[in-house]
Formats: C-alpha cells, sequence, structure tokens
C-alpha cells in the first residue's frame, strides 16, 4: 500500500500547483507518538505570510489513507512568547475542498479570526489524533508470538505551502523495533527515531516512511458503547455504559493454552488484555460491572477525594480478534454535574468514556431528562449527530425526553464535557408521590365501598331470601342457647343454694333465694315463647327445629325435677329430718337431674354443630 | 342484661383479633420471602443451577416473541439435529407466570428486567405458599395451628432449598398450587359449594401447567375419597368436591400440551376414574336407600350387587387386559420407579444417574425438615381427635407424602409442607393446652376461670390466637378473659366446629402450673432451634447458586466463576451457529448463557442420542473425532476439577457416561473402564480408560501445572500423564481449568494423514484403540 501511495504523491510533487496564498512555514517540528494504539501527531508551525494580502486561513493536508483515520484535529496558538506565554487559543478548524488541489488528499482549514497580516507571523500548535492507524504485520499470531505493527507516515511535512526547516522525532513504545526507513539525516536514541532536519522543501513534498516495531499494548476497541446518563432530580445521576469490545490488534491463531498463558504470562500472550482502568469522577457510588450472565467478580475499586479508579478485568484475557461485551453502571451526585443558569438547568458531565485506554467507533450517549423537561439544547465541543427519543421508566405517564447524540470514531481526546440545557419546573417532582398517594387512596377507598356495599346481584331471589332466614334462623337459635344456658345457670344457682342451706340451715333464706329464681326462670321461659314460635313458622328452620324443640323439652323437664328436688329438700328441712333421710329422698330425683342435664348439654352441643 | 354492649364489645374484639392474624400473615409472608433473599445478598441476584437457565430462556423467548409463538416454538438450539419442540414438552406454569408478571410490570412502566423478575418469582410464591398453608390448616383446625404452618412452612429448609431467589424452577410456583388445590378442596369438602369446587378445578389447573407432581394431587385426592366412602362418611359435600374436579379438571389439565391426552390415557389417572365412578355408585345407592323403604332395600341391593359384580368384573379383566398389553404397563418412568424403587437402576440409568432422583438418607430428613420429623407424629395424634373428613385428608396426605420421599429426594418438597402442616397443629394443641392450663391457675385469672367453668359453653375462640400467645405470651395471658362469648360470632361456627368439642375435655386437661411453663419454654426453644437451624440452612447450605463457587481461604474469599467464563467465551468468541458437545449437564446453560446449539441437555428425552454423546467421551480420540464430526460438532465442552479440587466434574460423572452409553451400543462395556470392579484414574488404570476421549482432555497437560499431575478430586496422580491430542485443539480454559473447551481439528490432508496416523498408532497406543477405531463407531 504504502509503495501505491510513493508513486502517487511523487506525481503530485512533479505537479508543482499553483500555491494558494503566499504564506511560507518557516519552521515545522512534528513529534508522533506512537506508544499507544492511536497515534498522536503534535506538530508545531510557524507560519508567515510573506504575501501582501490579509490571510485568513492556514490549510493542513493529509492524504487520504491517513484522513480515514483521522478521529480528532485540533489547532491552537499560545499568545505571547518565552515565558510570559499566555494561555492557549483554539481555533475552529474545518474540512474543505479547495479547487486545483492534487487528488487523494484531504485539506482541513484552520481559520484565524484575526488573519494574518504582512510580514507577521504565527505559532500554530496542530495535534492530530488517528485511530487505527497501527496496522498488525503479521496480522495473525500464536499466542506465543510477539504482536508486531506497521506505522507508514512521510517523512516531510505534506503541506500545500513551502517548508524552510522542519524535523520529525517517532516516539516508539519501549520494545523491539523490527525495522524502519533509513532515508538521510536519521537518528536513533532509544526508542526514539528522528528524522532531520530538512530544509527548503517545495510544496507537496512527500518521502514515505514505515516503521515496524513491537507494540504489546492492547488494542482494546468498542465496536459500540452506548452511555445512558439519567438524570433524577432527587439527586441522582445515573450514568450505564454498554462496551462491546473486541481487541483490535493481530489475530490469535491456534492454540489457546492456559497453562502456557499462567506460566509465563509475559511471553505467552504479551499483547493480550489483562484490565482495563476506568477513570471515573469523584464521589461515586452504587457501582456495577456485568454482563448478561450476571455480575463479573474481576474488579478492583480504590479512590480518593479526586478520582476513583475502577480496574475491570473481562471475564477472560482478550487476545488478539476476541470478543467481550459488559455492562458498567454508576451514580453521581447530582449537584456535581447539574447547574443552573438564565432560569434554564444545565447538565454539564463528559463525553466518552472513562476507559481511557479504549478507542471507540460508534459513541451513542443518551441523557434521560425528568419527565416534563422542556426547550432541550445540546451544546458540544465537537460536532455530533443529534436525535430524540422517549424513555418510559417508573411511574411515567409521557415518558421521559431523551437526548442522543452519536458520533464514530472517538479517542481520549474527546473526553469532554458537553452541555444539556433544559427547562423543568421544581413543582413536577412532586407529581409522581402525588400519583402513589392518590392511587393508594382510591385503592383503600374501593376497599371500604367494597366492603359496605351489597353485592348481591338480586335481592328477592330465592337463594338470598334463604340466606337471610337462615341468619335469622341462626340468631334465634343461639338466643335460645342463650337462654338455656341462662337457665341452666340459675339451675346451678339453686343447687349452690341447696348447699347453703345444708350448711347453715336456714330454710328463710333458700325459700327467698327460691322465690327469686322461679321469677327469673318464668322470664326467661316468657322470653322463649316468640323464639319458638318464630322458628316454627321459618321453614329453614325444618331441620334445627325438633332438636330445638327437644331441648327446651328437656330442659323445661328438667326445671320441673329441679324445683321438685328443691321442695323436696326444704320440706324435709322445715320438718327437721336427717341428713341421710333427705339424700335417700333426693336420689333417685338426683339422678334423672343428671341424666337430663346431661342430655341438655349434648343437644347444646349438637345445635352448635348444625 | 348488657347484651349490646358485650356484643359490640366482642365484635370489637373479633376484629382485633382479625387484624392481629393479618399481620402476622404479612409478617410471615415477609419472611417467606427475605429468608430466601440470602442468595441474593451473598452472591448476586443471578438464575441459579441447571433447569432454571432453561426456564429463564422459555421466559425470554415468551417475553420477546408473545405467547402464540411460544405455544409453536420448535428450538433448534438444542438436541442437534433433532431440535425440541418447546411449546409442547415444557409445562408451561412458571414461565407464563413470570412472563406475566413481567408483562404486568413492564405495562405499569417499571423497567425490570426478565431475570430480575425470573429470581424473585420464587420467594414471591413461597410467601403465597405460607398463605395457602395457612388457608388449608386453618380449615383443618382453626387459625392458631393455621398461623403456626404458615410461620413454620415459611422456612422449612427443605421448601428453602428450591425456592431460593434464583431457583427458577418448576417446584418454585408448583408447591403453592399443590397447597392451594388441597386448600380449596378441603374448603368444598367442609361447605359443599360448587363456587370452591370450580375454583379447586382452576387451581388443579394451574398445578397441572406448572409441575409434573400433578399426578400426586390427582392420586391423593380419589384415595381421600375413597377413604371417606370406605369409612361411612359419604355426603354430597364430598361429591361436590370430588366431581366437579374431576370433570372439571381432566378438561383443563388436557388443554396443556405436554399433558394432552395423558390426561386420560396414562394410569397415572387411573385412580380417579375409578374413584369417579365409584362415587356415582355410592352416591346412586343413597338416594335409593332414601326413597325406598328399608325391605325394599334390601331386595334391591341383592339384586344389583348379583349383576354389578358380573359387569365389574368384566370391564376390569377388559382394562386390565388392556393395561398389562403395554410395555411399561401405561406408567411412565419416573412414576414407576415412584411405585418400585429399584425400577430406575434396572432399567433406566439416566434416571438412576440423576442425584437427587436417589433415596433419601437420614441425616437428609433432620437437614431439610428438622425437628419437624419429631413433631409429626404428634401432629397425626391431634388430627384423631376429633377425626374430620379434613384432618382425615392431611393424615393421607403426610403418610402418602412421607412414602414418597422416602424413595426420591426430591419429593422431600412434597413432604415438607404437609409436615408443617402436622406440625403446626401439634404446636398449636399443645400450646392450647398449656396456657389454658396456666389460664386457669393464675391467681389472677381465677374469678374468671370460675365464672368460665360455670358457663355451660365458653369461648371456643381461644384457640385462634395461640400463635400470638407463642409470641407475646404475657400479653395474650391479659387478653384472653375478655374474649369470652365470642361464640356469638355466628359466621365462624363451621370453622370453629373442631375447637368447640374441646370445651367437655377442657375440665379435665389442666396440667400443674410449673409443669406447663417449663413445656411452654421448652416448646418456645424447640421452635427458635427451628428457626436458628432453618436460617443457616438458608444462608449456608442451600443459596449457593452453583455456576459461581466460593471458598474461604486464609487470604479471604475466592471466586470460582469458571463457568460463566467459559459460557461468555463461547457466546462472545465463536460462530453463531457452531455445535457444541458436552455432557447434558450442561446443555441447558449452555443455550442460555452462550447461545451456542448443543447436541443434547438436561431434558434428556433421547437417551440414544445422549448414549452417543456418551460414547463419544468413553471412545478413543479417533473414533470420538469421527462421530462428533458425524454430529457437526465444532467444539467439545469439559469440566474438570481436578485442579482446584471440584468434585462435581465429569471425570466422575464419567461412569454414567460409559453406562448409558453402553446401554445403547454395547461396544462401549463397563468392565472395561473399571480395574477389579473399581473406577480409578492412577496408573492402575485400564487401558481403555486411559485412553478414552474425557480422560485425555481433563488432563491435556496438567503434568505441567505442578510436574506430578496430581488430581485433587480423586486425589490420586493421573496414570497416563504425558499425551498428545491428535484430533483435538485446545481453545480455551478457564482461569482455574474448571472449564476446557476443544476444538474438532478439521480432517487431515489424506496421503500425509494416512502416514501420519499409522506411525503415531504405532507408537503411541496398545491394540484396543485400533480395533477401536473400526468398530466403535456407531455411525458406520
Amino acid at each position: 500500500m504504502g509503495l501505491r501511495f510513493d508513486l502517487l504523491l511523487f506525481t503530485i510533487a512533479l505537479l508543482s500547483v499553483p500555491v494558494l496564498s503566499d504564506l511560507i512555514l518557516s519552521r515545522v517540528d512534528r513529534r508522533i507518538d506512537l506508544t499507544s494504539q492511536v497515534v498522536r501527531t503534535t506538530s508545531t508551525l510557524k507560519v508567515e505570510n510573506a504575501g501582501s494580502d490579509l490571510v485568513s486561513e492556514v490549510l493542513l493536508a493529509f492524504p487520504d489513507s491517513q484522513a480515514k483515520h483521522l478521529a480528532y484535529l485540533s489547532a491552537s496558538s499560545t499568545e505571547g512568547k518565552g515565558k510570559a506565554k499566555g494561555s492557549a487559543v483554539s481555533f475552529p478548524v474545518e474540512i474543505v475542498h479547495p479547487k486545483g488541489m492534487p487528488p487523494a488528499l484531504t485539506f482541513y482549514s484552520v481559520s484565524l479570526p484575526k488573519g494574518l497580516g504582512k510580514g507577521d507571523s504565527l505559532t500554530l500548535d496542530v495535534l492530530v489524533v488517528f485511530k487505527g492507524a497501527l496496522q498488525p504485520f503479521p496480522e495473525k499470531i500464536t499466542q506465543a508470538d510477539i504482536q508486531l505493527v506497521v506505522f507508514y507516515e512521510t517523512a516531510y511535512y505534506l503541506s500545500p505551502y513551502a517548508v524552510k526547516v522542519q524535523s520529525l522525532s517517532v516516539k516508539l513504545p519501549d520494545a523491539r523495533i523490527e525495522s524502519f526507513t533509513k532515508i538521510e539525516n536519521t537518528k536513533i536514541h532509544g526508542s526514539e527515531i528522528k528524522y532531520g532536519p530538512y530544509e527548503n522543501l517545495p510544496p507537496f513534498s512527500y518521502s514515505p516512511i514505515v516503521v515496524h516495531f513491537e507494540a504489546n499494548q492492547p488494542f482494546a476497541i468498542a465496536q459500540e458503547l452506548v452511555r445512558e446518563i439519567e438524570i433524577s432530580h432527587w439527586g441522582n445521576v445515573q450514568v450505564t455504559e454498554h462496551y462491546n469490545l473486541v481487541h483490535g490488534g493481530a489475530q490469535s491463531k491456534g492454540e489457546f493454552s492456559r497453562l502456557d498463558f499462567q506460566a509465563r504470562p509475559h511471553v505467552r500472550g504479551a499483547s493480550a488484555i489483562r484490565h482495563l482502568v476506568a477513570k471515573l469522577p469523584p464521589r461515586v457510588h452504587s457501582i456495577y460491572y456485568r454482563d448478561e450472565i450476571g455480575n463479573i467478580s474481576t474488579s478492583n475499586l480504590w479512590g480518593d477525594h479526586k478520582k476513583t479508579e475502577m480496574v475491570i478485568e473481562p471475564r477472560y484475557p482478550m487476545f488478539g480478534g476476541w470478543r467481550t461485551a459488559f455492562t458498567i453502571g454508576y451514580s453521581l451526585p447530582l449537584q456535581d454535574f447539574l447547574f443552573q443558569s438564565d432560569g434554564k438547568r444545565y447538565v454539564n458531565i463528559s463525553f466518552g468514556s472513562p476507559v481511557n485506554e479504549v478507542v471507540i467507533d460508534t459513541l451513542i450517549v443518551k441523557v434521560v431528562l425528568p419527565e416534563g423537561s422542556a426547550d432541550i439544547s445540546v451544546s458540544a465541543p465537537f460536532p455530533v449527530k443529534q436525535g430524540q427519543e422517549t424513555k418510559f421508566s417508573h411511574l411515567d405517564l409521557v415518558g421521559r425526553p431523551v437526548v442522543v447524540l452519536e458520533k464514530t470514531n472517538v479517542v481520549p481526546e474527546h473526553n469532554q464535557h458537553f452541555q444539556v440545557y433544559y427547562k423543568f419546573s421544581s413543582l413536577s417532582m412532586l407529581t409522581e408521590p402525588l400519583m402513589l398517594i392518590s392511587g393508594f387512596f382510591f385503592l383503600f377507598v374501593t376497599c371500604i365501598v367494597y366492603m359496605h356495599a351489597d353485592l348481591s346481584i338480586s335481592k328477592s331471589s330465592p337463594s338470598y331470601l334463604a340466606k337471610l332466614q337462615w341468619d335469622e334462623v341462626q340468631a334465634a337459635v343461639q338466643q335460645v342457647r342463650n337462654i338455656i344456658n341462662r337457665c341452666l345457670m340459675i339451675h346451678d344457682k339453686l343447687e349452690a343454694s341447696l348447699r347453703d342451706l345444708s350448711r347453715t340451715g336456714d330454710v328463710q333464706a333458700c325459700k327467698s333465694a327460691r322465690k327469686a329464681f322461679d321469677g327469673l326462670l318464668k322470664d326467661l321461659s316468657k322470653d322463649l315463647k316468640p323464639l319458638l314460635a318464630s322458628l316454627q313458622t321459618s321453614p329453614q328452620a325444618a331441620q334445627i327445629l325438633p332438636k330445638v324443640e327437644e331441648l327446651v323439652g328437656k330442659e323445661r323437664d328438667l326445671q320441673e325435677r329441679m324445683m321438685a328436688k328443691h321442695s323436696t329438700v326444704v320440706d324435709s328441712y322445715e320438718k327437721k329430718s336427717s341428713g341421710r333421710e333427705i339424700e335417700n329422698r333426693v336420689a333417685l330425683q338426683q339422678q334423672k337431674i343428671t341424666a337430663l342435664r346431661q342430655e341438655v348439654d349434648d343437644l347444646l352441643d349438637l345445635i352448635d354443630e348444625i | 342484661m348488657a347484651a349490646s354492649e358485650t356484643s359490640k364489645e366482642t365484635i370489637l374484639r373479633y376484629a382485633f383479633g382479625n387484624v392481629l392474624s393479618f399481620f402476622i400473615l404479612v409478617l410471615i409472608g415477609v419472611l417467606a420471602f427475605s429468608i430466601r433473599l440470602f442468595s441474593v445478598i451473598k452472591y448476586e441476584s443471578v438464575i441459579h443451577e441447571f433447569d432454571p437457565y432453561f426456564n429463564y430462556r422459555v421466559t425470554q423467548y415468551l417475553t420477546k416473541n408473545g405467547i402464540y409463538d411460544f405455544w409453536n416454538w420448535f428450538d433448534d438450539r438444542t438436541w442437534y439435529p433433532l431440535g425440541r419442540v418447546i411449546g409442547g414438552t415444557v409445562y408451561p406454569g412458571l414461565t407464563l407466570t413470570a412472563g406475566t408478571i413481567w408483562w404486568l410490570l413492564s405495562s405499569l412502566n417499571i423497567p425490570l428486567s426478565v431475570e430480575t423478575v425470573c429470581v424473585f418469582t420464587a420467594p414471591i410464591f413461597s410467601a403465597f405458599a405460607s398463605w395457602a398453608t395457612y388457608l388449608l390448616t386453618k380449615e383443618v383446625k382453626g387459625a392458631g395451628a393455621g398461623l403456626m404452618a404458615a410461620a413454620l412452612l415459611a422456612m422449612v429448609p427443605s421448601y428453602i432449598s428450591r425456592s431460593v431467589a434464583g431457583s427458577y424452577d418448576n417446584e418454585a410456583v408448583a408447591i403453592f398450587a399443590l397447597i392451594f388445590t388441597f386448600y380449596l378442596y378441603i374448603k368444598t369438602l367442609n361447605t359443599g359449594s360448587l363456587f370452591y369446587a370450580t375454583l379447586n378445578a382452576i387451581a388443579y389447573f394451574y398445578m397441572v401447567c406448572s409441575w409434573g407432581g400433578y399426578t400426586f394431587i390427582i392420586n391423593l385426592i380419589p384415595m381421600h375419597v375413597l377413604l371417606c366412602i370406605v369409612t361411612g362418611r359419604y355426603s354430597s359435600r364430598l361429591y361436590i368436591a370430588y366431581a366437579p374436579l374431576v370433570v372439571l379438571g381432566t378438561l383443563l389439565a388436557s388443554l396443556v400440551p405436554v399433558v394432552g391426552f395423558n390426561a386420560v390415557m396414562t394410569s397415572e389417572h387411573f385412580a380417579s376414574f375409578l374413584v369417579f365412578i365409584i362415587i356415582h355408585v355410592v352416591a346412586l345407592v343413597y338416594y335409593i336407600k332414601g326413597i325406598l323403604s328399608p325391605k325394599m332395600f334390601k331386595v334391591a341391593v341383592t339384586f344389583v350387587v348379583s349383576i354389578g359384580v358380573v359387569v365389574c368384573g368384566a370391564v376390569l379383566a377388559v382394562l386390565i387386559a388392556l393395561v398389562a398389553s403395554s410395555p411399561t404397563k401405561g406408567w411412565s418412568g419416573r412414576s414407576l420407579s415412584l411405585l418400585d424403587p429399584t425400577y430406575a437402576s434396572k432399567y433406566i440409568p439416566i434416571i438412576a444417574s440423576v442425584s437427587e432422583h436417589q433415596p433419601p438418607t437420614w441425616p437428609s430428613y433432620f437437614m431439610d425438615i428438622n425437628v419437624l420429623a419429631f413433631l409429626v407424629p404428634a401432629g397425626i395424634i391431634a388430627c384423631f381427635s376429633p377425626l374430620s373428613d379434613a384432618s382425615s385428608f392431611v393424615i393421607l396426605y403426610i403418610v402418602t407424602s412421607v412414602y414418597f420421599s422416602g424413595v426420591m429426594v426430591r419429593l422431600m418438597l412434597v413432604l415438607a409442607p404437609a409436615a408443617c402442616i402436622m406440625s403446626g397443629i401439634a404446636l398449636s394443641a399443645a400450646f392450647d393446652v398449656f396456657t389454658r392450663s396456666i389460664k386457669f391457675q393464675l391467681p389472677g385469672a381465677t374469678e374468671n376461670s370460675e365464672r368460665d367453668a360455670g358457663e355451660t359453653s365458653s369461648n371456643s375462640v381461644v384457640a385462634q390466637n395461640d400463635v400470638a400467645k407463642t409470641e407475646k405470651n404475657e400479653d395474650a395471658v391479659k387478653e384472653r378473659p375478655s374474649k369470652k362469648n365470642r361464640k356469638k360470632e355466628k359466621e365462624k361456627e363451621n370453622v370453629e366446629k373442631p375447637s368447640v368439642k374441646s370445651q367437655i375435655k377442657k375440665k379435665l386437661l389442666i396440667l400443674p402450673l410449673e409443669a406447663s411453663i417449663i413445656a411452654i419454654f421448652l416448646l418456645v426453644l424447640l421452635g427458635a432451634f427451628y428457626v436458628v437451624h432453618c436460617v443457616w440452612a438458608a444462608a449456608e447450605a442451600y443459596s449457593a447458586p452453583s455456576i459461581v463457587l466460593t471458598s474461604h481461604s486464609h487470604d479471604g474469599l475466592h471466586v470460582f466463576d469458571d463457568f460463566r467464563e467459559a459460557y461468555a467465551w463461547l457466546s462472545h468468541n465463536t460462530e453463531v451457529d457452531d455445535k457444541v458437545a458436552s455432557w447434558w449437564d450442561y446443555g441447558y446453560q449452555t443455550t442460555a448463557m452462550a447461545n451456542r446449539t448443543v447436541i443434547v441437555d438436561n431434558n434428556t428425552w433421547n437417551n440414544t442420542h445422549i448414549a452417543t454423546v456418551g460414547t463419544a467421551m468413553s471412545s478413543p480420540e479417533k473414533a470420538a473425532w469421527e462421530i462428533f464430526n458425524s454430529l457437526d460438532v465444532k467444539y467439545v465442552l469439559v469440566v474438570f476439577g481436578g485442579l482446584v479440587g471440584y468434585p462435581s466434574d465429569d471425570i466422575n460423572k464419567f461412569l454414567w457416561m460409559v453406562r448409558i452409553g453402553g446401554g445403547v451400543f454395547p461396544h462401549i462395556k463397563e468392565p472395561d473402564y473399571l480395574r477389579d470392579g473399581q473406577y480409578r484414574i492412577d496408573s492402575q488404570a485400564t487401558p481403555t480408560m486411559l485412553n478414552c476421549l474425557m480422560y485425555k482432555l481433563s488432563y491435556y497437560r496438567f503434568v505441567e501445572t505442578d510436574g506430578k499431575a496430581f488430581d485433587r478430586v480423586r486425589r490420586t496422580e493421573i496414570g497416563k500423564k504425558y499425551f498428545k491430542l491428535t484430533h483435538f485443539e485446545e481453545v480455551f480454559t478457564t482461569h482455574h481449568w474448571m472449564v476446557r473447551i476443544y476444538k474438532l481439528k478439521p480432517p487431515k490432508n489424506r496421503i500425509r494423514g494416512r502416514a501420519k496416523k499409522s506411525k503415531s498408532k504405532a507408537s503411541s497406543t496398545t491394540g484396543t484403540k485400533r480395533i477401536g477405531t473400526k468398530k466403535k463407531n456407531p455411525w458406520h
């Protein structure tokens, strides 16, 4: 591939194209950092206006082969000179297609707001980050092999302007260098290769170089990362990140031996992804790390008041070409990220992934705002694709507005803060609790209504009437039982009075007691009559009536015998009979009474059961 | 008298008692739910074990594709190349329940994942089950016993073992359905209401949907009906309780695809139809007895009996001939192994190979039902005084379930509710006696008690609040005197029937004060011991999800998450259509977690297919490769515990593979793998054993870990340490070596391959293998 471009660009260089403007790059220093999987090129361009017109834009050229990897580009300049350097001013950059330029080149234009007058000069710092510019070679390696990558670049700065003096230094990871292109003025210092200085080169000069070196750093690429940031005005920002990770380095082939990996981890499987470090904001809590089949137990967390670091290990070490998917989630305190200005609220939160080693093919950031938010606008430091969705969550009626931001080719440099502005009234926070309260209120009200309402379909249906009658019968039977019970109690008291008599011999007291009880018993039997009558009329009572009547009869019988016994005993006492004599006279009656009493008890139980 | 005042007071007391028992029930529900959360707290909210993964996968499918697709689902991810008709072979109760809960929640915009719903289905239903136990026991012996039984069931270890959070298995909902069906049956029997009879049929339908154990219901209820008829307890209530259940229940049951015509064709249901006929005959006899005079009736009986015996004899002969003509006598294998415990080990090794189908040991009774085992006899005695229809049912229930639990460990689960009900009754009766004795002798309560004794009918509802008493004894003692005259409450009379009779005995059963206090103290101690045991069992013994293992070492907790590591690797780093072969234990997990097609899984419906895999595992490498290749298998997964000492690995299960494989393919002979009848893998092992695929895949390069190849499970050095794999290559081994995945190598180039093969064969293996390569592949 490199060779093809050589030829192409060589021809370009020959076609002396008319120079756009009269700018000259008096000095270009480029430093290329290859120590990670992204290629960071920092160029310091000293731009001079040799012409007479005011120039307001500077063109940066990249061959298409590089431009397709370009992920991030920023141009800035520091005002002031020497030690009194002011803050860096960054200039807007956009892609342009100027006419009359050679093909297979992509141009970016840095516009200078102040412009560059005649004879003025400006030092421009350009940071370009390429993603996926390092190609593994060989493309497939075994577990024991080391991972080698190649990198293509030009030794001369490719520019539509003439360059007076330039130099290039390539910083490699601290490891073996397989080969690199040697041209004039090439030096190597440890892990750094230096090209240049080269002087007075015409526009569009190009000299391809290839560096082939060992790179064992993990090539963690998230093919898709979905970050969902949910704002709750109850004091919480919930971030959920779904990673779809692949090792983008040299493909693994042949066996994977756990034994070799465990015995000599840095020789067998040097390029495997063992762990990733996520740098989370401070005061983060409720962190989890899981995938679709459950919690992943291989993670570690520590932090202080400035930051929180989470070391996440995938379920298995990832070799070239292996994939995995996982989710991390954490909660943040709201006051660190939500602010207010001009009657609007805005969320200020970082855009990219907290894992710095990961580059992302497609990043989707969803900001879920509370239900009822309006007037939503987004401000991002770089262009992103925007969209809107609605999400339904706990107790939502109309759904929460979701701002969807999408960006491809994301590198750690994109990890900047962006803002989502929206309007939200604090009163809307109360809707959900109120909904809950009213919901429970109505639930209880319906319960009360249900309990108090008579929901039988027809008030005249036979079964309903039968039920009513049965209730009446039961009530009547209950009353009968009560009366009988009271009678029985009086009997007991009569017995007690007899015992008193035998103890004290006070006949008068006994007689008066007898009188009182007689009265009571009469009252009770009076009470009993209407009940029995009502039972006799009720058809429902047919089953229970004979038993009740039997009960009443037995009780009356019992009562009579009781009275008889009482009279006998009192009589005998009046006649001053001896104790034995009385007992003899009463014995027969007593037997019958006991038998009757037993029968009455049984009947009571029986009625109870019915 | 101030009748109105007292009645108001009683209503208030009554309401108070109701509210109290309601709150106790709520607390019991919370207890039942929360005691099952140990697994979530100690591990994580994850589906457990094997079968739950399948249920989880089915639920996922249901929630994604809807109910109609679910019924028609043909699963091509399993039993390759046969597939499985999931909709027609699965008990859908659990899946539909969880699916409905999920659907309900998501339609209320509560964003819970299907997994979360599945994890918490079992604890929720165990709360329901304890409420159902309350209802059932209340029907049998009153509310006090009900509350006691519900509290016991909420934490009985046997049930916990099947219903911890994450144990998403049929039993989780089936036990609730079982108890609830029984409750509705008893309720119908007590009330004679057709409404409850219909509900009973619907509950039975839910049970049929949920679990194959529904045959227990459809055999137990007929047995009880028969018992009632034989003991002369036939009544119209019995008829209403039974006849609608059989008719409606059978109709509904046959709607479940997995049951279908089995509901009328298999012998498991035969008893219900026989009793159905008998109850009609009996009903007819009672009717005729009612309309005929005794003399005429006698004549009619002799007439009908003489004809009836002849007809019945003929019908029975035909039936017996029909049943006997089928080889299994119309019974399914699992049911047969219940009737004849030795059946499975004789004929169906695949049923016998499952550890939960083994008979239990004595300690497992103590482990699973603990002190209940000692309380059950007391409960049975309490049920006999007085013996009602309902109490005879629970007696029958406990007797049959004790038998079944003795045959299969798994059915301990059916015993647990019965044991809880019995123990609840026993404890409640004991507390009743002791607290009453105390009450009659406490100085403060003497007046009241005298008056109580004077009134012939005193409170009958004291029993109701017994559970409250156990919890706050003093309160109950204070409250009790005022709880008299409860008899005026007319509604409850039916329910309190058993306790009414106790009033006669009340005067007799008064124990000395000190004895009763000590006895209550001991009973509370017993209960406390039970609680401690249950919590321990829930926390330590039954909460492990078995896909994640932990061990405590001196440097803290160590987690073995190897299974999920392997499944995650399979799911992300193999092709979607790759087939994975493993022993059937891991089939459900592989399909659910790795989403890869498997050859056999835990459904075990096709013995031949499983035998094929068993044969491959017990064959030498080349023959195994040919079998696997003919099944399109690309990866072979084995579970190996030798490095970390995980005992239930494939080497320990290997003899079952040999047995099951040998049952279908006779060239696999069990004695070839045993040295003098002993299963060993050390240097004394047979060459067949040392050359079989399972041995090789398990121990490949194992010697290089410690230089000696010491197997920590078998506690020995392995027999053959250095060998190479020719037809398989290792593609993944988990962190603790517990799961090893091998890939089948593509067939070699012909000419070179032949030369190499013959060389390696001559050098490395014995003659048996050469014969084996020719003959041992069942596919040629």
